[in-house]
């Protein structure tokens, strides 16, 4: 066999060592972010501090947490993301039943499925969708940040591949018996597909907890902003005195540690799901890439 | 006819909020685009602004600034494209020869971590990680090999490298997910045919392997190359600064600062149009181009 020979055992050796040192570089910004926010303000602004904290304390922590601004920001995220989710799924799981049909049984779907692709191809841009949602009247509220995005067109593809591979023969039975359309896709379709939902809401969970630019445009007053958005304006105020070798302000140095809390407890939520989304987004590609 | 309605109407009406939903977000802006042809001014709107005809698109070409925008964001996004192709190909194949699965998973499970993380996060880390004082990559540059300290952010040139560099760190991984799914796909008996013949593992490789990827990286190529005007607004957003404006600010970024806390709605949006037509058309070319070479067709 090839791989008993001489050559090749040198190769997979240092396959192995390469693999592994790319998988440590991929975690281990996130590893020391977190040593950070758990050490000592005087380690962590004299940039002692590597993998492992420095005099361990839970201060940046405490000091995060009792910040107003920071909580209510976070609060804003998780009702975001929980309304933006249910409303977001709703309307592809309603989208996506109809589009599965063949053409015989619904022949505007080559119409509709046109319809939604083209949104994915072609984009008026940033600034007529802005004038939009502001002429809509939807400025600085909720819905400005759940109904945008509302339509993922890639998230309906997926769910509808899912739909279509359900067997004919449950839906013929149905209806036989009598049952209408919608009481098929929430008696039969939705519960046969609960795995393909659950990834699918996964997907939508963090794209709503990580978006913060729609954020910036749409909310003006910072005490609205989701979580995101709120560290995005904050790590800007670092960027630019980190730059300037000169201006260096003692205020901003001394909140590293909290800066890199904030940081931690941004990515924890994406952290808690991930083992869950690991699972399933491998399928979920697979699925949207094999079948159509 | 009025038959088939009877029997479809459930469907329109499921497919009624998403209709209404693309149409408020997604056409409406398209037809926002005729600003890009007017002196538009948010209190006249659409109907009462001046119509300029092409003065903006003049002005795209005209304009020392937005030459340059676009110049770097070819420059930016074909590297980026390129290696974004090239990595996770190369890391699949490499990763398809270990036959140890629970380390396979391991290695797995951490390099699709970045991709879940917003720029936001990752972009606070970085501007950390980097900073050209005693951030930590620079300190160990210093301690490991004497170099001075490198200004990752603040030079241009730099700037480009490490843009390029992340955003390979955090994709490459979830990029390799069709790759992978690929090469579990082939035909196992090719490979045992080919080692009753002889064929090394490298032979295998070039033989079996890369001819059956090549359908998927061409696939994967056309999506990409919708990109070629966008290089990543959230990434260039969050690591960029005034320093490199010259050589790291793109279309995106400048729409942004010129158009939305500018005011210039017309001309931005003129360079917004500029920019879908122009992948657009990229698109359309490289997919039958895609369809001719691999007969590959997508929709």
């Amino acid at each position: 066999m090839y791989y008993k020979n001489k050559i090749y055992r040198v190769f997979s050796y240092f396959n192995h060592w390469l693999l592994f040192g790319i998988s440590l570089l991929c975690m281990l910004p996130l590893w020391h972010t977190l040593a950070v926010s758990l050490s000592g303000r005087a380690p962590a602004n004299a940039n002692r501090v590597g993998l492992i904290p420095i005099d361990f304390t839970w201060d940046a922590y405490k000091r995060t947490l009792e910040n107003p601004e920071f909580l209510q920001s976070l609060l804003i995220s998780v009702q975001r993301t929980l309304i933006g989710t249910l409303f977001g799924m709703a309307v592809i799981i309603l989208a996506a039943y109809p589009l599965s049909r063949t053409g015989s049984a619904f022949r505007s779907r080559t119409f509709y499925a046109w319809y939604f692709i083209i949104t994915m191809i072609f984009s008026g841009g940033l600034i007529p969708t802005y004038i939009v949602v502001q002429r809509l009247g939807l400025m600085n509220t909720l819905w400005a940040l759940i109904l945008p995005q509302a339509v993922s067109v890639w998230l309906l593809i997926l769910l509808l591949n899912f739909f279509r591979n359900i067997p004919r023969e449950l839906e013929e039975a149905a209806l036989i018996d009598g049952a209408g359309q919608f009481r098929i896709l929430t008696t039969i379709f939705v519960p046969i597909s609960t795995p393909a939902i659950a990834t699918l809401s996964l997907f939508t969970m963090v794209s709503h907890w990580n978006a913060w630019f729609d954020g910036l445009i749409y909310i003006t007053r910072s005490e609205k902003y989701p979580l995101s958005t709120f560290l995005q304006t904050i790590l800007a105020q670092i960027d630019s005195s980190q730059l300037s070798s000169a201006g260096r302000e003692l205020e901003n140095v001394s909140n590293k540690t909290v800066k890199a809390a904030q940081i931690f407890i941004g990515a924890l939520p994406i952290l808690a799901v991930y083992p869950f989304l690991q699972r399933y987004f491998v399928k979920g590609m697979v699925l949207g890439a094999i079948k159509e | 006819m009025k038959r088939l309605l009877k029997e479809t109407w459930p469907f329109h009406l499921m497919l009624l909020p998403a209709v209404v939903l693309a149409f408020l977000f997604n056409y409406l802006p398209m037809f926002g685009v005729v600003m890009a042809f007017q002196d538009f001014k948010p209190w006249t709107g659409f109907l009462n602004s001046r119509w300029v005809g092409l003065e903006h698109f003049e002005a795209i070409f005209d304009r020392k600034d937005t030459v340059q925008v676009v110049w770097n964001t070819l420059i930016i996004a074909s590297l980026k494209i390129f290696f974004i192709i090239v990595v996770p190909v190369v890391f699949a194949l490499l990763l398809n020869e270990i036959r140890n699965m629970i380390f396979k998973r391991t290695v797995q499970t951490l390099v699709y971590l970045p991709h879940f993380l917003s720029w936001v996060i990752l972009g606070g880390i970085l501007v950390d990680l980097l900073s050209p004082q005693d951030g930590l990559v620079n300190q160990i540059l210093r301690t490991g090999f004497g170099v001075p300290p490198i200004f990752f952010l603040g030079d241009g040139n730099w700037f480009r490298f490490t843009v390029v560099v992340s955003h390979i760190w955090k994709e490459f991984g979830f990029g390799a997910i069709v790759y992978l799914a690929a090469l579990a796909g082939i035909n196992p008996h090719l490979y045992e045919a080919a080692e009753v013949d002889g064929a090394s593992r490298w032979q295998q490789t070039i033989y079996i392997t890369l001819p059956a990827l090549v359908p998927i990286i061409l696939v994967c190529t056309t999506l990409e190359l919708n990109n070629i005007l966008s290089a990543g607004f959230d990434q260039i957003f969050n690591l960029y600064n005034p320093l490199v404006y010259d050589k790291g600010d793109i279309i995106d970024t400048f729409v942004y600062r010129v158009g939305l806390l500018g005011q210039q709605f017309g001309f931005s949006a003129a360079i917004g149009l500029f920019k879908s037509v122009v992948s657009l058309i990229l698109v359309v070319v490289v997919y039958r181009i895609a369809y001719k070479i691999a007969d590959y067709r997508i929709f």
